[in-house]
């Protein structure tokens, strides 16, 4: 499993389109700082907008609201889409699945290793967006959602636990992403099914008439995080997210899973 | 209790919707042979060879190799095999030995271990650390034997292996496959190249549309389509007149002064003793063997028109 594992991440570090991912993921909190460190204003009427130049801190979380929109869904994609369709694609499936491993053991060091570009591009925007804010405007005290004052190495660890739950829709879009690209054989074809269904998503989440179930939309559960930044933690919207995206992954992989294992491998 | 041969199909099907791709076929590979897969395109090797690596499920029939069946051991079936399908397929953006280091941590066991003796073997250890995707396409006919031969195989899979290759490129792949037969590994060779399989193989299976068309040893096949003579004489029209009242000759024709039929062996002696005492002198007594390709044309073309005009 290990091998496999390992592979497949050897893999996506030989590839382009995940340094085009990754890339993206840094360079959208660059841009963020280098814009607001030239021009006034900011954005002020979303979750800690208006504290941007008090603390390097809330450069993250200004970007994963940004991000969660479309860039992160098609960062994910990007990856999640392709890595098992390039695969059948180039023929190179055929090739490893004759080899002495078994095809669930395969499929499974795909799914962790899309599940790792996806936490490393989220990680990776949090560490450049932090080191670049606070090189602005300093590694300070953030004010919480509640309005209270949270030490820098206090908001620290939020932010952490922010990312740890922001992840999780991450690889509910990521888990789709793999469906396709299983079902589909087809890489762009699956890329672009798994943008439109993120994007599908975010839309019910705003359409009225649909307050109902937005509590259980994947694109709601990307604003969990705020549960960790207030004061007491609101904790619902947190086990909310854990229990809703445990089925948007589940569901997605278990059915990639079944079908990789009995479809046919064939030239295409 | 005897050693279950490497291959063993039995009434195999594929089928595509309506296409029967492959139509109850039956092959046993044994130890030691190299065994010749031969057919025109489309009919139905590749897909065979796909089934026997568990790459696609059968319809019906079942697949054994050293007695395991790929759809029940999954990849443990595999032990001891090794080959591809359809030209092997590499990461384009990772080197030779790269790619080949990859597949040997998926084998595991000891394959790491033979990565150079593999290179050396198949000739690439200098161009191992190039990038897949500038090989020729001979190299990466290579660089798959390659990485079969990391498995250190009991049975080799080699679907169409000198396609696409240079004459150069044939001799060498030709050369290698006869060198890893004397070495003991059983092999199954599709093709459509018949040189190739003639001097290759000891056993083909000739498939047309999916069925197989023979199943056999190759000198066996030859030999029994042949059997024929030609016959120069001083005197053809008595030697026909002869020979038409000897027992045990058929098929006489008269073509242009030669002579033209079938006989054992016994019955063309009496035959030649028969002319020298009807004072006919032999200018030459040819036995005609039909070439593989005589037979492979026979076998998997009579009868297609019919069938066509059916269809």
């Amino acid at each position: 499993m290990t091998a496999v594992y390992r592979w497949e991440v050897a893999k996506l570090l030989a590839q382009k389109r995940t340094y085009l991912g990754l890339g993206a993921a840094m360079l959208v909190p660059l841009v963020f700082v280098l814009v607001l460190v030239f021009k006034a204003g900011g954005p002020n009427d979303i979750p800690l907008g208006r504290y941007i130049r008090q603390t390097g801190l809330a450069t993250p979380f200004v970007v994963l609201f940004f991000m969660s929109i479309w860039a992160f869904p098609l960062i994910t994609a990007l990856v999640a889409g392709d890595i098992v369709a390039a695969e059948t694609h180039n023929g190179t499936l055929k090739t490893i699945l004759t080899r002495s491993r078994e095809r669930g053991e395969i499929y499974a060091g795909k799914i962790l290793a899309a599940v790792t570009y996806t936490v490393v591009a989220v990680v990776a925007m949090a560490v450049v967006g932090l080191v670049a804010a606070s090189s602005a405007w300093g590694f300070n005290d953030l004010t919480s959602l509640s309005g209270s004052t949270v030490s820098a190495a206090h908001g620290l660890g939020l932010l952490a636990a922010s990312l740890g739950i922001y992840v999780v829709p991450m690889i509910g879009i990521a888990a789709f992403g793999l469906l396709l690209s299983t079902v589909t054989r087809n890489s762009a074809a699956s890329v672009v099914g798994t943008l439109m269904w993120a994007l599908l998503m975010q839309l019910l989440g705003v359409l009225p008439g649909t307050e109902a179930i937005r509590p259980y939309l994947l694109g709601t559960q990307f604003e969990a995080w705020h549960g960790f930044l207030r004061t007491p933690p609101d904790w619902v919207p947190i086990v909310r997210a854990l229990w809703v995206c445990a089925f948007y992954i589940a569901l997605p992989l278990a059915a990639g899973y079944l079908v990789f294992l009995r479809r046919d491998v064939a030239g295409e | 209790m005897s050693e279950p041969p490497p291959v063993a199909t039995r009434q195999l099907v594929k089928r595509y919707g309506d296409l029967v791709a492959v139509d109850h076929v039956d092959l046993t590979v044994e130890h030691g042979d190299v065994y010749g897969f031969l057919g025109p395109n489309g009919a139905g090797k590749t897909t065979t060879l796909r089934m026997l690596l568990g790459l696609i499920r059968p319809t019906s029939g079942s697949v054994v190799l050293h007695g395991r069946d790929p759809l029940v051991d999954g990849a443990r079936a595999l032990d001891g095999v090794a080959g591809f399908v359809e030209g092997p397929r590499f990461y384009p953006y990772l080197s030779g030995r790269r790619n080949l280091r990859l597949l040997a941590d998926l084998d595991g066991a000891d394959a790491s271990s033979r990565i150079d003796e593999v290179l050396e073997i198949v000739d690439l250890a200098d161009r191992a650390g190039d990038r897949v995707g500038g090989y020729s396409h001979g190299m990466r006919q290579r660089l798959g034997i390659a990485a079969s031969l990391l498995r250190a195989p009991r049975l080799l899979l080699l679907d169409e292996p000198a396609t696409g290759l240079d004459p150069a490129g044939m001799r060498d792949m030709r050369q290698l496959v006869k060198r890893l037969a004397a070495d003991g590994i059983t092999i199954l060779l599709s093709s459509h190249l018949l040189a190739e399989v003639e001097e290759l193989c000891n056993r083909v299976a000739i498939v047309r549309r999916g069925r197989i068309v023979y199943e056999g040893v190759l000198a066996e096949l030859l030999r029994s389509a042949g059997g024929g003579y030609r016959l120069q004489t001083s005197d053809a029209e008595r030697a026909r007149t002869l020979l038409l009242n000897q027992p045990g000759i058929t098929g006489v024709v008269l073509d242009g002064g030669e002579l033209r039929f079938q006989a054992e062996p016994d019955a063309v002696e009496a035959a030649t003793v028969a002319l020298g005492q009807a004072r006919i002198g032999i200018r030459s007594l040819v036995p005609r063997t039909a070439t593989l390709e005589e037979l492979f044309l026979g076998l998997t073309e009579t009868g297609a028109a019919g069938e066509e005009a059916a269809a």
